[in-house]
């Protein structure tokens, strides 16, 4: 390996060496010195827009963004002088005198980088009070709520939105005090290209970017006796809802999340990851029968309603493409309103639906028009995020870490191995190849591991060998790594036959719903070590299971004998699938 | 798939020239250029203008919204039948245009960059327009008006709507 070049500098009277490129920052992260900081994001490009971190460079006139700045050669730095203290306190004091005081009902309040920072630096007294800047809450959106009052200006969200996941919705409109975070011609979130992934609210440093609050309406029909409340948890709650509570990162808490759900009232508490299994079953029979009879490959996943959005505002050329399974959440909702429903004497009318989710786009995914049972009642009543179901637990006063464990309840709560990773990026993938490679080969597999396609990266390939066929599969996560691969099929590059799609960088498990990170911690949204813990306590799951393939889930098996019928057939057509369409404004690839 | 195609309904030589600054290096960077053009045409950036300009270019939407706004030199709204412009420049300054400025705000009831509800009159403050000698100086879709006082500015305006009759 190539010897990196070294850079020496002293920092705060210590000497450093450090690879060359490096920047101040973080070489004095090295030494143990977090200079403090705002804007900075590890994971995205950096903007320098705070100065909260500025530091004094020898021979240096003016203060120079520590995290924008590379150490060279001889540099005299010092992070810490009561002028820069004074500066970082000025800085912090004006933003805040341009923010609401509302922190003790703020959603934030707690982990709020800003709250953080005033405290931090010691800001006890608001010393510059004066007019704030005031805008009303877009509210538009079933999933995202845009705050600018109380945004600090420092576009993480517009550089989240445009570098990670290419959608490019949000930009700085007007200038100077004037300055506002906002979709295209100021438009309301609803009216623009936003996938609803809720990125922006991750790496918001603040309250500006908030997923829409519906444990209102869960309680009121936990609450309401003529109502039959059923609840199913996505595959990647399990992984990360211990950490609401200060459990450690990567260790699922399936069994006292169920516990939870019964206390607070639920009446059947199903598993979103039955339906992942079925959704395999459905997918893989669509693909067999594509690969079959020539129909559009690449097949791609539809289980991301960030994606899906994507799909139908920026790629709507890839529509017949994508599988017309509807998501695992909806498949299971739409079951709870008809099989379940005459499997207990119950009209669907009375179930009230609630899906915890990862994910805001899923908030959207169940008021889309074409998400209604025959009778035309929405499939999912409700969509609550992991930290949504954190508060509700919380609220109600029960200690989670305490919880004994206890199981879902059936018909619809056992899940394969393979149902467990769809919460991973490269899960959907893994599960679906388990089954084509038995539905191909006609043979039983032990080697089920498909390891190649399971990772932390945006974009990765695999060719694999069925019987002699070559099966070509991508994985990405991240939309802008989706564009890459679109892009490439675009251009005829290579022949795929499965591309899995997820908008979240990670997959589900860093989905935009999922607990935020410490903001006082320096761990930062889409942290590497956090995204694979929390694969890892899935991959766990599966590897712990007895059955790992989703075509052996004795539950389903029966599903299709007593109720659905054939695989692909007409009813699991009508219950299990959907169709997209074009959507405007239409997106800038 | 049909894709259904954007309706465009931007003049065709400025859709030529978007098409031209597309075969060269950076064509983001024509974006300026392009608004330019558009604001010229029309006289102010309209949003479905902007949309296509966007759509045309492949800039994302709210970048080039995000640049209309920034800059002063963009109109969102429509200019006034009558564009009025006081040179805000220093010789003009200290000649008092700003009470020339406060008097057709007054006398219209409007805003720099705004247009009154007629669609009449707009308008606008400018740097050093050059003819500092005729300071404060004043000038109407391009027609100059020198040394203008504040009390004339009554007289200006009824003359222009007597001359649209």
């Amino acid at each position: 390996m190539l010897e990196m070049k070294k850079v020496n500098a002293i920092i705060d009277n210590i000497p450093v060496s450090v690879n060359e490129g490096t920047t101040i920052m973080e070489a004095a992260d090295q030494i143990g010195h977090h200079v403090p900081r705002l804007c900075y994001h590890p994971h995205i490009s950096t903007e320098g827009a705070c100065r909260i971190c500025v530091v004094e460079v020898e021979g240096r006139p003016n203060y120079i963004p520590s995290c924008a700045t590379k150490l060279s050669e001889g540099m005299v730095i010092k992070t810490n002088t009561p002028e820069l203290h004074q500066t970082r306190r000025d800085l912090v004091e004006l933003m805040l005198n341009n923010h609401p005081s509302s922190c003790l009902t703020c959603e934030r309040d707690g982990n709020c980088e800003l709250q953080n920072l005033a405290y931090k630096l010691g800001v006890r007294d608001r010393l510059f009070e004066g007019s704030r800047k005031r805008y009303e809450t877009d509210k538009s959106s079933p999933s995202v709520l845009r705050n600018p009052e109380k945004c600090v200006l420092c576009r993480r969200c517009i550089r989240v939105c445009s570098e990670v996941q290419g959608v490019n919705n949000l930009s700085q409109l007007y200038r100077g005090v004037d300055t506002v975070v906002a979709p295209a011609f100021g438009n309301d979130m609803i009216d623009s290209v936003c996938i609803n992934c809720g990125q922006c609210i991750n790496v918001c440093p603040t309250g500006a970017f908030l997923a829409k609050d519906d444990t209102d309406r869960v309680w009121e029909a936990l609450n309401d006796k003529t109502k039959h409340v059923v609840v199913q948890t996505a595959p990647a709650i399990r992984a990360a809802i211990g950490e609401g509570f200060g459990m450690e990162q990567g260790i699922a808490a399936t069994g006292q999340t169920v516990t939870a759900l019964r206390r607070l009232g639920f009446d059947a508490i199903f598993d979103t990851n039955f339906a992942a299994d079925l959704t395999i079953m459905e997918e893989a029979t669509e693909f067999l029968n594509r690969f079959n009879n020539g129909g559009a490959l690449p097949l791609i996943t539809s289980c991301s309603p960030g994606w899906v959005k994507f799909l139908e505002h920026f790629y709507p050329e890839f529509i017949p493409n994508t599988s017309t399974c509807r998501s695992p959440m909806q498949m299971l909702s739409s079951l709870t309103k008809t099989y379940y429903a005459e499997k207990m004497g119950l009209n669907p009318e009375d179930i009230y639906v609630v899906s915890i989710m990862p994910c805001t786009a899923k908030k959207f995914e169940a008021v889309r028009p074409e998400h209604v049972t025959e009778s035309g009642i929405p499939l999912t009543d409700a969509v609550l995020t992991t930290r949504e179901l954190i508060w509700m637990i919380k609220a109600y006063g029960i200690d989670f870490v305490k919880l004994p464990e206890s199981d879902f309840d059936n018909p619809m709560g056992y899940s394969t191995g393979a149902g467990d990773i769809f919460g991973s990026t490269g899960g959907v993938m893994e599960a679906a190849l388990r089954t084509a490679y038995e539905t191909i080969t006609g043979e039983s597999s032990d080697d089920i591991e498909y390891k190649e396609v399971r990772a932390v990266e945006g974009l990765r390939e695999a060719s694999l060998d069925i019987n002699g066929i070559t099966i070509n599969v991508a994985v990405a996560n991240g939309l802008n790594n989706a564009k890459t691969i679109l892009e490439k099929v675009k251009r005829g590059e290579k022949e795929y036959h499965i591309l899995e799609i997820m908008a979240c960088p990670g997959g589900c498990v860093a989905g935009g719903g999922q607990p935020l990170t410490d903001a006082g911690k320096y761990v930062y949204p889409m942290d590497p070590t956090m995204i694979r813990k929390r694969q890892e306590a899935l991959y766990n799951i599966d590897k712990n299971k007895e059955i790992r393939k989703s075509h052996e889930n004795p539950y389903i098996i029966d599903l299709y004998k007593d109720y659905l019928g054939e695989i692909g057939g007409e009813k699991a057509h009508k219950l299990l699938h959907t169709h997209y369409h074009e959507r405007t404004p239409r997106g800038i690839k | 798939m049909e894709i259904s195609k954007m309706p465009i309904t931007l003049d065709k030589d400025i859709v030529e020239y978007i098409e031209e600054v597309k075969q060269l290096e950076h064509p983001e960077s024509y974006l300026i250029s392009v608004l330019h053009k558009v604001q010229g045409r029309y006289g102010y950036l309209q949003k479905v203008h902007m949309e296509e300009v966007a759509h045309l270019l492949q800039v994302p939407a709210a970048t080039v919204s995000g640049v209309a706004t920034f800059y002063h030199f963009f109109r969102l709204k429509p200019s006034g039948k009558y564009q009025i412009s006081i040179c805000l420049g220093t010789a003009c300054f200290v000649k008092g245009a700003n009470l020339v400025l406060d008097a057709f705000m007054n006398e219209l009831g409007i805003e720099i960059g705004e247009t009154t509800s007629d669609g009449m009159f707009s308008i606008e403050g400018t740097r050093c327009i050059g003819v500092c000698a005729l300071a404060p100086v004043v000038t109407v879709n391009g027609k100059v008006y020198s040394q203008v006082t504040a009390p004339q500015v009554n007289e200006i305006l009824h003359k222009l709507k007597a001359e649209d009759k």
